[in-house]
């Protein structure tokens, strides 16, 4: 079994925190976290990037829209 | 924030033509619907309509929702059907293949197979601020944003309904009818995209 270095390592974050590699791949992907600080920062990186993207308000549709909108359920109940 | 009702009672206020119930879930759900939209069709204004076509939809069918799905659900997939057969006379065509491949991390940050310790870091990844009381400011959300904004379709679609509204990866697969392969490889990309301009973000600040 090889070791897995970083530049695999960082294609693999996404397979681990969706709890999809198989277990070899997993126990050498974890291996490889408890010695690389890099790494563990990098993976660190990727779960606070999912945290901030968390509830990220949006654009929204325009107040006129909103009215007519409104304004069709209302004349249709 | 207003306590968002379950469903029976939202689907229930909504057959009454309670317009307070249908200001909740409109304010609540036309970003999200639009950000989706904007993955199928071509233009910010055809995205705005694709979003009101929803919503007409909706008004129109609540009366014989059956409750198979959450009622969320059930607009998102309204919204997906709607935005494809406009992205289909528009001509649109969003190729599968737009997964992309290649390094999600420029090379040339780890060693090369020829140095000692190939495919490792040169240097590690700089260190991020902790963002205080894990309050983001505006600035790192509109950064966000932008990010978000030029990404591939297919990807924005896929990690702004994981990562921003929260969907589970089955979910998403079906409202965007793709594998769960697919869906991880484009959640991945993305990801690793919007590290990347948090990365800059941070180390611009960092030395200006």
């Amino acid at each position: 079994m090889t070791e897995l270095n970083c530049q695999e390592f960082v294609e693999q974050v996404t397979t681990f925190l969706e709890g999809a590699l198989d277990a070899d791949a997993e126990q050498r992907f974890i291996d490889h976290l408890a010695l690389c600080d890099g790494c563990d920062r990098y993976l660190d990186q990727i779960r606070q990037t999912v945290q901030a993207l968390d509830g990220l308000p949006a654009k929204t549709i325009s107040p006129a829209t909103r009215e007519a909108l409104l304004n069709t359920f209302r004349s249709q109940s | 924030m207003e306590e968002f009702p379950p469903d029976e009672e939202l689907v229930a206020r909504l057959r009454k033509g309670d317009e307070a119930a249908f200001a909740l879930v409109l304010d609540s759900w036309s970003g999200g619907l639009l950000r989706l939209a904007r993955s199928f069709v071509s233009t910010e204004e055809s995205a705005a309509e694709v979003v009101q076509e929803t919503w007409l939809a909706v008004i129109e069918g609540i009366a014989g929702f059956e409750g198979r799905s959450s009622l969320k659900t059930w607009v998102y997939r309204i919204l997906t059907n709607t935005a494809k057969r406009r992205g289909t006379r528009e001509h649109k065509v969003v190729p599968l293949s737009s997964a992309g491949d290649g390094p999600t991390v420029d090379p040339a940050r780890f060693r090369p197979a020829d140095a000692p310790m190939p495919g490792h870091w040169w240097e590690f990844p700089p260190s991020w601020p902790t963002p205080e009381q894990g309050v983001l400011g505006s600035e790192v959300r509109a950064l966000l944003a932008a990010a978000l904004d030029g990404l591939p379709d297919r990807q924005r679609a896929v990690i702004t309904l994981r990562d921003v509204e929260g969907y589970g990866s089955d979910e998403v697969c079906e409202l965007l009818e793709i594998s769960s392969a697919n869906q991880r490889v484009l959640l991945h990309r993305a990801r690793a995209s919007v590290r990347g301009r948090l990365e800059q973000y941070y180390t611009q600040e960092a030395n200006p």
